[in-house]
Formats: C-alpha cells, structure tokens, sequence
C-alpha cells in the first residue's frame, strides 16, 4: 500500500468515524428488494417499459430537517432490463449505456428543501455515460409497512443529453427523447417528514 | 372506363351475365385494396421478425401493426358491405358446371377468407398488447389493450397469429389459383365481375 493510499484510508476512517459525532444526519437503508427504479419511453409513439435491477443508495437524512441532508444513488446500468431478450441484448452496447465504459450512472444530490407535506425537492448531479448534467428531483416520503418509508417520484431526463441511443438511434421519431424515470424506494431509518 | 351497358357487345345469354353481373364499386374498390394490404403485410410480417434489432425493424413492426388495424378496420366495412349488398349470383353457366363439392369449397373457402381478414389482426393486436407492447394506430391513436401483459399468452397468441396468417395466405393462393383456373383454362370470364373497370368479354 503506498503512502497515498494509506493517508486516504485513514482520513476516510476518520471522517466516518467523526461523522456521527458532528450530529450528522441519520443513515437511512435502502431496501433494494422492496424498491424499483423504472423508466418509460417512446418507441414510435408506443410507451415501453424498462427498469433497474441493481442500485444502491447512501441516505443520510433527519426527517426533521431534511435541509441538511444526502443522497447519493449508484445504478448499474448492466442492469438495465426492457423485458424483451431482444432489447436486453441492445442496453450494454455502446451506442445505449456503454456498460464496458461506463458501468454505474449515479445521481449526488447538492441540496435538498423540504416543501412540506411529506414533499422534499432534491437538487443534485445526475452522470450517466460519464455525463454531469444537474437535475431536480422531487420526492414524495410516505410512511410504509411497520417502520418502513417508502421515497417515490418521476423526473424525466433527454436521453441524447447523455447519448443513450447513438448512432442509428439518435433519430427522436423512432425513440423519443424524453424518457421518464420512476422510482419507489423502500427506506428504513427515516421518519416521514 | 365507364360502366355504360350499351358499350357491351351482344352477348349469349349466359356470358353475358358473366360481364354484366358486376360486383358493385365499393365492394371491388375494399377487394382491391384489401388485397394490396393483405399482400403487403405478410410479406413485411415475413421479413421483419429475421432482422436485428435497428431502427429499420422497429420501422417494420410498427409498419406491419398499423397495416394490420386498418385491415381489420376496412374488413368490418367490408363485411357489413357484403351483408348488406347481395354480391351478383354466379352466371348461370359456370354454377351449372360447378360439382356439389366444388360449390362447397367455393362457398367455404369466401367465408374463411372473411373470418381469417377479421381474426389474423385481432390475434396479432392481442400478441403484441400481451407481449407489452401495445398499438399505437400511426404513432397517434393508442388502442385499448384487451389482454393482459402475459409472456405465456403472448407466445401463444404469437403462434395464433401466424397460424392464422398462414392459413389465410394459403386460401388467398387457393383464391388466386381458382380464378385463373376460370379465367384461363374455364374461360368463362368469372373474374371480370371483380375486376376495377368493365370489360367486354374476350372472344373465345
């Protein structure tokens, strides 16, 4: 182990273990098998739908003060399913999600407001193919079974922004655009706000 | 050309009916343009399931699903058109040198065609819609699905649809291959009551 790495490695122990005293926000758990991150779009005008099988999520979040809190999302984007072999076949190839390349898509947030009611808005940087573009969340928290919080929303994104569909496919009257993303996710550790 | 009686040659009896006892123009107008689409999307049917996943077959598929809905749309019309509008009697000459047998297979075979013009789109509407992937008529008019997405039932709808597709093909061939038969071996001018402008009857 060089010396760098030693030195990052200690630091991140420290921050970790400093974290909680500094009264950061509580840990929220994703619990990925109650949770799913779907997407809809447009193939000639005929909504398909896909989704995420693998994600994870790092929540950090006082549901009494949501303002000073975190997320941050990793999606593997092999995992990428539209439920047809076919299409599947497609998603990892460079043109789509480039799952050689660019293996995980993440989202970070920057801020979050609470807008009352259970609504929080989540500002934050979506990067997928290795591109940043700012995004707006917004995230309604219900309560969910026993101690369960159940986070849902939609936001949509401009598939070309990020070059998902290259190529041949970059023509927006065969896939559109705009594709909408929709996620539930299934949290413990957080009150609804 | 117009349909003017006067323009007929004095005919026998018989081959006169022939020429004259026209199916009317609606019912020739949905029979020609019904064949045109029919032919159409099969042929695409039969090519677009063999490419890669490109644009162009995606093209293809949504191509194929909005021929197959106006099919199904034009058909009922037709149907209704056929119920309502006697077609022309069979002449004469040719009923009479028709066997009981070939009467039934003449009879039978028009009333699967119709069934099969009404049953290959329904299928295939009900195999796409179960496979996830409902019809939107011309990337505008979303269709009612009336099947629930069901990857069993949409393999089995699939099958459905191309049993039926098959079936109609070989009957519109049995179709074909009977009116030249009429037309080239009979000669008994049958199929100039389906044709799009009168005509006078060849000279034997």
């Amino acid at each position: 182990m060089t010396k760098a790495r030693i030195a990052i490695v200690v630091s991140g122990l420290l921050i970790g273990g400093l974290a909680p005293a500094l009264a950061a926000p509580p840990h929220a758990v994703l619990l990925t098998q109650e949770s799913r991150i779907g997407f809809v779009t447009k193939q000639m005008g005929v909504p398909v739908e896909g989704q995420f099988r693998k994600f994870e999520a790092q929540i950090a979040l006082d549901a009494k003060r949501p303002d000073g809190g975190s997320v941050a999302m990793q999606i593997d984007t092999g995992s990428a399913t539209l439920g047809a072999p076919q299409a599947d076949a497609e998603l990892p190839t460079a043109a789509w999600f480039d799952v050689a390349h660019h293996p995980r898509a993440s989202f970070q947030s920057e801020s979050i407001r609470h807008l009352g009611g259970g609504k929080l808005e989540v500002t934050g940087t979506l990067t997928i193919k290795g591109r940043a573009r700012p995004l707006v969340v917004p995230v309604t928290i219900a309560p969910g079974e026993g101690m369960k919080s159940v986070a849902s929303g939609s936001f949509t994104v401009q598939r070309l922004e990020f070059r998902i569909g290259d190529g041949d496919w970059s023509d927006v009257s065969m896939v559109a655009d705009a594709v909408q993303v929709r996620f539930r996710l299934t949290l413990t550790g957080l009150a609804a706000p | 050309m117009q349909a003017d009686p006067s323009s007929y040659a004095p005919l026998a009896a018989s081959a006169s009916a022939a020429v004259r006892d026209r199916y009317d123009g609606v019912a020739i107008a949905l029979h020609w343009l019904l064949a045109l689409l029919l032919t159409a999307t099969f042929c695409v049917g039969l090519v677009m399931t063999d490419l890669s996943l490109t644009p162009a077959r995606l093209k293809l598929y949504n191509w194929h699903k909005w021929a197959g809905v106006t099919i199904l749309v034009l058909s009922v019309l037709r149907l209704t058109w056929r119920l309502s509008h006697r077609p022309p009697p069979l002449p004469v000459a040719v009923e009479a040198a028709m066997s009981p047998l070939r009467k039934t297979i003449f009879a039978s075979t028009h009333r699967l065609l119709y069934v099969l013009f009404l049953a290959v789109p329904l299928a295939g509407w009900a195999y796409t819609s179960a496979a996830g992937y409902p019809v939107v008529w011309f990337g505008v008019l979303p269709l009612p699905d009336f099947v629930p997405v069901d990857k069993v039932l949409a393999d089995a709808l699939r099958l459905l649809h191309v049993a039926c597709a098959f079936t109609l093909a070989a009957m519109v061939l049995l179709h074909v291959l009977a009116t030249f038969k009429h037309q080239l071996v009979d000669r008994d001018g049958l199929m100039w009551r389906m044709w799009p402008s009168p005509r006078r009857r060849q000279a034997r």
